[in-house]
């Protein structure tokens, strides 16, 4: 081992990925799985789910019970947890992936494409603030682009009357333009005034709740003359098309998610834009001193990151809502940060992480209805990932991983 | 040998050449003509505005004072743009006015604004506003402070929010078990400052990004909290989440001076205790030797550690106790205000707390003077209905955030925050 480390001029090695140098003596294949990040995300997400069963178990009355004649009869104690924990959990999974107790084949399938339709505005935004973090941008603000999205699409939806594709398309790109405006907002000012984007996204997240409550209380914008702060319907020309017959909520919004993915995957890995945008994300010095101009990647990547989000919010309500009240955002912006961080603000590792959050929410569903395991563990869950998936030495510390093999040994 | 000219001819020229900053001015020119026009102009002609002063036990009572609507608001925003005016002076003479210009400008605004909405029914009555601005802004103070002490050490607090919330939380279950509302103020801090240690630890030990700590630590909170109180709290309301009411202690003697008496010095504990954490802070913050070594490590690190200053210990220490503070205001939600614990019940005032402290550019006077504009614009926002003013109140509540903007944009003064914050500190 020492003698590579000790060998100092580092040989310009063909730079093929994992063919290393002999000398390394055998850190190998084991080596690499043990140290590789997506063992480190896999072991994130068991410890996360081991801290929501503590919770449970805590949680739970039958267990409270048991454990005050815990050193009576222990066994009592572990059986009341294991109940419970494993009643919570097998709910989750049937409620996200596939349903073994339903009465029939439909209600079997229907969790997971359930989960699919959770997932796609999670998915949408998520690769809106993965794409900022890559750029180097905090782009706290998701939450506010898919109101905005939710928003401009929802009003085009209603308001207008128009033939059906070119509705559909008009919707789009109204909840398109919203988030990309919002975002807009926090690009125009870093660049130009070098305002902090963490701080004015996080204010106009708030200034677009306070704006849609505004909003949903005027006539002239709901469209309706009810009392209650929600708007008319969507026009069926509007929304986004089933992709299987009524008892599934699938529709294209799931489509439009995966080209987002594939469209955001070009642009980031492929193209001089993009890579522009990572050399901005890396280090702005050299980008600004290679002749990129830092202010207008500032304001290109801010502008698609809201518009991703936008259109997040604009998929929430041509697919699945039909009309925009009070809730409708719900927390999708804020799941969606956690979303990015998880996927390593990769394209795809986000699409992934927006699956499994996807899946997490519409279990949890299912879960609180039948065990009254509440629905916000899964919040817990998702945060304990996150935070271990930010802190790799930690969760190496946990399992006693070697560290990762660094890449200037190579 | 004229190009050995004197520096100070050098200097004076380099300062000559300095770019006026023109936002200022316009954007005091821009508000002081909304005073004069908006407010003043547009009020009816004969209406009047009565602000309301007296409540029971002062001194000697002050008469409601009754004033012409369109007039009182003419006069106001004339004020108003002779201080326009006078920041366009100090733009062009290129210094920066005091803290005295904004408050100013900000107390004449408001007035304006007052006489122009009570115009409609015209009652103002002026204590409650007060002291309603006050018990929405403690909270706010609190957390500004959490956020100063944080970012004047180096280490960036989104989690004021998250603080805020833990800190209501354990406030509420420990005073509802022991049913003693003071007991819920010992476990208060300490549930702040648990937040503050998980984001120590990942911010100091494993070098994490602070905001990205920070916002999943909000989120761990309400999932933690609203998970608890979904089941065990509602559970068994009756020991866990039952109403305790910090008593108020009024000062005998102060309690009874008009308007200010009631609003100041009628308060629980807590109340007191945020006065005491603000006068603290703003003395040792400037001229204590903890205060010097808390803006060092937060300002230039490295020079820190080079005369002997631990850094991360002080940055860990300074944030933790930061958190119980945060801690406390998150009591006010609870038993500072006599509610029993409900889900979210923080509802983003972490986040205004952090726009105070950023409008009051890092110091703790600044923070509280912006802290104490932002609940008085949510107290208007939600009392504008009952005075009868034709603006909708969601818009009113904006304003907050629309002007933290301004200031982050640089229209609001020079904002600078300090220069290592959010940078994790490795030894070399």
């Amino acid at each position: 081992m020492s003698s590579t480390t000790v060998s100092q001029p580092p040989a310009p090695q063909p730079a093929a990925g994992g063919s290393r140098p002999a000398g390394t003596g055998q850190p190998g294949l084991m080596r690499q799985i043990l140290s590789g990040s997506w063992l480190v995300s896999l072991l994130a997400i068991v410890i996360a789910l081991a801290v929501g069963a503590v919770l449970i178990a805590v949680a739970n009355p039958d267990v409270q019970e048991t454990a005050s004649y815990f050193f009576a009869r222990p066994a009592d104690f572990f059986a009341a947890a294991w109940q419970a924990i494993s009643e919570a959990y097998l709910a989750l999974l049937r409620g996200s992936v596939f349903d073994w107790q339903a009465t029939s084949a439909v209600r079997m399938v229907r969790p997971f494409t359930e989960s699919l339709v959770s997932a796609t505005p999670l998915i949408l935004t998520g690769l809106g603030i993965a794409l900022a973090f890559r750029s180097g941008l905090f782009n706290i603000g998701g939450q506010g682009q898919v109101v905005l999205g939710s928003i401009c699409s929802g009003f085009l939806g209603y308001a207008l009357h128009l033939p059906p594709v070119i509705h559909l398309l008009v919707a789009l790109a109204g909840g398109i333009l919203g988030g990309a405006i919002w975002a807009g907002i926090a690009g125009v000012l870093k660049a130009r005034t070098g305002a902090n984007e963490v701080i004015v996204t996080i204010m106009l997240n708030s200034i677009a709740g306070f704006l849609f409550a505004y909003l949903l209380k005027q006539a002239w914008f709901k469209h309706t003359d009810s009392a209650n702060p929600i708007s008319a319907t969507v026009d069926s020309s509007a929304m986004l098309p089933p992709l299987l017959p009524s008892p599934f909520r699938l529709n294209a919004g799931f489509i439009v998610a995966i080209l987002a993915t594939l469209l955001v995957w070009w642009l980031l890995e492929r193209s001089t834009t993009g890579f522009e945008f990572r050399a901005v994300g890396e280090n702005p010095n050299a980008a600004k001193t290679a002749g990129i101009s830092v202010s207008r990647v500032t304001i290109t990547v801010m502008l698609i990151a809201g518009a991703l989000a936008g259109l997040g919010g604009a998929a929430q309500i041509l697919g699945t809502e039909g009309k925009l009240s009070a809730g409708v955002g719900g927390s999708i912006g804020f799941d969606a940060i956690t979303v990015a961080l998880l996927g390593r603000s990769r394209p795809l590792g986000t699409f992934f992480a927006g699956l499994l959050f996807g899946a997490f929410k519409a279990g949890g569903y299912l879960m609180q209805a039948q065990t009254g395991t509440p629905i916000d563990i899964v919040l817990v869950v998702q945060s304990v990932i996150v935070l271990l998936i930010a802190a790799p030495p930690l969760v190496r510390t946990i399992f006693r991983l070697p560290a990762p093999v660094k890449k200037e040994d190579a | 040998m004229s190009t050995l000219a004197a520096p100070a001819d050098d200097r004076q020229t380099l300062a000559a050449l300095q770019p006026i900053d023109w936002k200022l001015p316009i954007v005091y020119g821009v508000l002081a003509l909304l005073a004069l026009v908006g407010f003043g102009l547009a009020a009816p002609g004969g209406a009047q505005t009565t602000f309301e002063f007296a409540t029971e036990g002062d001194f000697f009572t002050i008469p409601p004072v009754v004033v012409p609507a369109k007039a009182t608001a003419i006069v106001l925003g004339l004020f108003c743009a002779v201080l326009a005016a006078y920041a366009t002076w100090a733009a062009r003479r290129r210094f920066e006015p005091g803290t005295w210009l904004p408050v100013c400008f900000g107390v004449l605004f408001m007035l304006a604004f007052l006489t122009w909405a009570g115009a409609g029914n015209g009652l103002i009555a002026t204590t409650s506003l007060l002291a309603g601005a006050l018990a929405l802004s403690v909270p706010l103070i609190f957390g500004a402070m959490t956020g100063l002490i944080g970012e004047r050490s180096g280490i960036v607090n989104i989690a004021i929010e998250g603080q805020l919330l833990a800190g209501a939380f354990c406030a509420a279950v420990v005073a509802s078990a022991a049913k003693n509302p003071y007991v819920g103020l010992i476990a208060a801090p300490i549930g702040g400052m648990l937040v503050a240690c998980v984001l120590t630890f990942f911010a100091i030990r494993y070098w994490v990004d602070q905001i990205i700590i920070g916002v999943v630590l909000n989120v761990l909170v309400v999932g933690l909290t609203n998970f608890l109180f979904s089941t065990v709290l509602s559970a068994d309301e009756a020991t866990w989440n039952t109403r305790e009411q910090l008593p108020n202690l009024p000062i005998p003697g102060l309690r009874s001076i008009p308007v200010i008496g009631e609003v100041l010095f009628d308060q629980n504990i807590l109340v007191y205790f945020m006065y005491v954490v603000v006068f603290a802070l703003q003395f040792l913050l400037f001229r204590s030797r903890w205060g010097l070594r808390m803006r060092a490590i937060g300002e230039h690190p490295r020079a820190a550690d080079t005369v002997g200053i631990n850094v991360n210990r002080w940055r860990a220490i300074n944030t933790i106790l930061a958190g119980g503070i945060a801690g406390l205001g998150g009591a006010f939600f609870t038993v500072g205000s006599g509610l029993a614990f409900g889900k979210e019940m923080s509802a983003g005032q972490g986040y205004i707390a952090l726009a105070a402290m950023i409008l009051g550019k890092w110091s703790p006077k600044g923070a509280l003077f912006a802290a104490l504009l932002f609940g008085f614009a949510k107290n208007l926002g939600n009392s504008l209905s009952a005075i009868g003013a034709p603006i909708p109140p969601d818009l009113l509540l904006m304003l907050p955030y629309i002007v933290t903007i301004f200031a982050v944009a640089g229209f609001v003064g020079r904002v600078r925050p300090p220069a290592a914050e959010g940078v994790p500190y490795r030894k070399q």
